[in-house]
């Protein structure tokens, strides 16, 4: 945290003209080093929000700009048919789809993060066995476990079938009843090492006195999880809670290469990021660039919003329980 | 008095013990369940990787087995015809591009941020940290109408040029923090020496900060390897990276499973590797400010 006060060039200062020449190249300086990264950003980075955001306010004509057009590109997301359709199914589907994976995930998580914690063999091996599937391309998961999926040559119906629990085998992917909550299984079987890697790093970090004085006072194991480990580790369940939001608001990949760009089967697995993608380039509509722009500024408003006030809520657990 | 000197090596030693044991069946039903559930995020990455090496038909017969004589023509095929040698080089070039000049940029741009005290730069590190937070993705339609007017789409500098800036808010977050942790007395002692401050730069600031930037590398280089988005809309056929060569395979080839099977591995391989050569630095990046 040290900040650095310090002059940028040595020598004695020489008279007059001396300092701002040595300001021009102190300048100029500055410049080498922040331009690069600040023209590549900037271009690419945050001129095209700021465009998404000014796209959003118009109203357009194929790929003529027209005029000002307010939020009605907004209130067509939720009026204008096929979109006031759309767009809460989808809405729906993703917040279906977070708090799926949060009790998947997250239990799943701490769970194997505390039994790993207390055992002593294999430990390294587990931990990159549960963090591999983490690496994986999304895209990768979701073909492979397209294939496991298959009614036919599918591993999954084939292992059923192998332990004598064949009646349990399914359209796994083709049911819609069944295909979001499949897709939530899939996406958790991904990413469960990653909340498991934290809260590992986190109970590393409580130390053994804590527990020593619960069991000294008699607590059962429960009881001192519950009591001691736990409220220690509202900080990591809050990262994970913002982090596993952001990232299901934003899936596309995963939920593309298990049922395509459409969310199949009939839509039941469509969500915000396809949808997304079907309006910006797939859209017959004339209008298509104001509406997927609308889309886009309110996901992103949605996704920002409620991370800082998540993160507001867990800061004031965190508070409290301490 | 001897004795409790006699008495202390053994309060020490078992202080490992004082960890509260689990009786006997719970302590096994909890192993059980690590190594099944080990068993459960493994299985689907085996099966890729066996299935890979059996035939169309023994993967028809029996979906689940070993492969008795072990084929190596679906990653022949895949390789040729499926188009996996173009996309593999594509990955490779479009992604180390990205991260190396994501880096480069980034590390110029945090040193100053971090060690100069000038107006604006707590404003400007403010600018350059907001993109941790901004969903990239959502500006894509603005990106290819950029792209399309400076003539860089369907170009994989095009592709790099938005990947590398996608880096840089990650990239300068962490290497300024590294460079601002740095004691004064270097820099002044090269300075007394008469160095110029981008010899101080290269010489000296880079090489303290070089495990940094293995972090920031290694983790511009897997969301990027496996991104899918991007490419998919800013490039075409003969410059798709692997995911979305990927999808294209899969339109074409809908029943060539043992072939999509070595495709998900040379996908996958290569961050398999790097994951093996550098576990410690991806758990802890991971897991940064996670520990105390």
């Amino acid at each position: 945290m040290v900040q650095a006060e310090r002059r940028l060039t040595t020598g004695p200062a020489g008279p007059g003209g001396g300092a701002t020449r040595r300001r021009a190249r102190r300048f100029a300086l500055l410049l080498t080093f922040l331009l690069p990264a600040l023209v590549l950003y900037t271009v690419f980075i945050i001129y095209p929000l700021i465009s998404a955001l000014q796209y959003s306010l118009f109203s357009w004509n194929g790929l003529q700009q027209g005029g000002f057009a307010g939020v009605s590109n907004f209130v067509d997301l939720f009026t204008k048919y096929p979109l006031s359709d759309q767009v809460p199914r989808a809405l729906l589907h993703n917040c279906i789809f977070f708090v799926g994976t949060m009790l998947i995930q997250t239990t799943a998580g701490l769970l194997l993060a505390v039994l790993l914690h207390r055992s002593r063999r294999g430990k390294r091996f587990l931990q990159t066995a549960y963090i591999l599937p983490h690496l994986v391309s999304p895209i990768v998961a979701g073909y492979l476990w397209s294939m496991m999926l298959n009614p036919q040559f599918g591993a999954v119906n084939a292992a059923l079938k192998g332990i004598g629990l064949g009646s349990l085998a399914q359209p796994w992917r083709g049911d819609p009843h069944l295909a979001l909550p499949v897709a939530i299984v899939v996406n958790a079987w991904q990413w469960v090492g990653f909340p498991m890697l934290l809260f590992a790093a986190a109970l590393a970090g409580i130390p053994e006195e804590f527990h020593e004085a619960a069991r000294v006072d008699g607590a059962s194991a429960w009881t001192s999880f519950r009591r001691v480990t736990f409220p220690l580790l509202t900080p990591v369940l809050g990262i994970v809670t913002v982090l596993t939001f952001i990232g299901n608001f934003n899936i596309l990949d995963l939920i593309y290469a298990l049922q395509g760009s459409k969310g199949n089967p009939s839509f039941s697995t469509d969500v915000l990021g396809l949808l997304f993608y079907r309006t910006a380039f797939e859209s017959p509509d004339a209008n298509a660039i104001g509406q997927s722009s609308a889309l886009a500024v309110l996901m992103f408003a949605l996704i920002f919003g409620v991370s800082i006030v998540a993160n507001r809520f867990f800061r004031r657990m965190e508070a409290r329980l301490k | 008095m001897s004795t409790s000197v006699l008495e202390k090596p053994q309060v020490v030693v078992p202080q490992r013990r004082t960890r509260r044991r689990l009786p006997r069946p719970a302590a096994i039903a909890s192993t059980a369940l690590l190594w099944v559930y080990a068993a459960a995020a493994l299985a689907p990455l085996i099966i890729m990787a066996l299935g890979s090496l059996r035939t169309e038909q023994q993967l028809a017969d029996q979906p689940i087995g070993l492969p008795t004589h072990p084929v190596f023509e679906n990653y022949a095929q895949a390789w040729s015809e499926g188009g996996f040698s173009q996309y593999f080089v594509n990955s490779i070039v479009v992604t180390v591009c990205s991260v190396v000049l994501g880096t480069g940029v980034a590390v110029l741009a945090a040193y100053p941020l971090a060690r100069f005290r000038f107006p604006l730069s707590g404003l400007l590190t403010a600018y350059f940290l907001a993109g941790l937070m901004l969903p990239i993705r959502l500006g894509i339609k603005p990106v290819f109408f950029l792209l399309n007017s400076i003539g860089l789409i369907d170009s994989r500098v095009g592709l790099i040029c938005v990947y590398a800036a996608s880096g840089i808010p990650f990239g300068v977050f962490v290497l300024s923090a590294f460079f601002r942790a740095l004691p004064m007395e270097l820099e002044e002692a090269a300075r007394i020496d008469g160095a110029g401050e981008l010899r101080i730069f290269a010489q000296i600031m880079v090489p303290m900060v070089r495990p940094a930037l293995t972090t920031v590398a290694l983790f511009q280089f897997i969301p990027l390897w496996n991104d899918f988005f991007f490419p998919l809309v800013l490039v075409e056929d003969d410059k798709y990276t692997l995911p979305v060569g990927l999808t294209r395979f899969v339109a074409e080839f809908e029943a060539a499973h043992a072939q999509l099977y070595a495709g998900l591995v040379i996908t996958t391989i290569p961050l398999v590797l790097l994951f093996l050569l550098a576990t410690k630095q991806i758990v802890a990046g991971l897991t940064a400010g996670m520990t105390k």
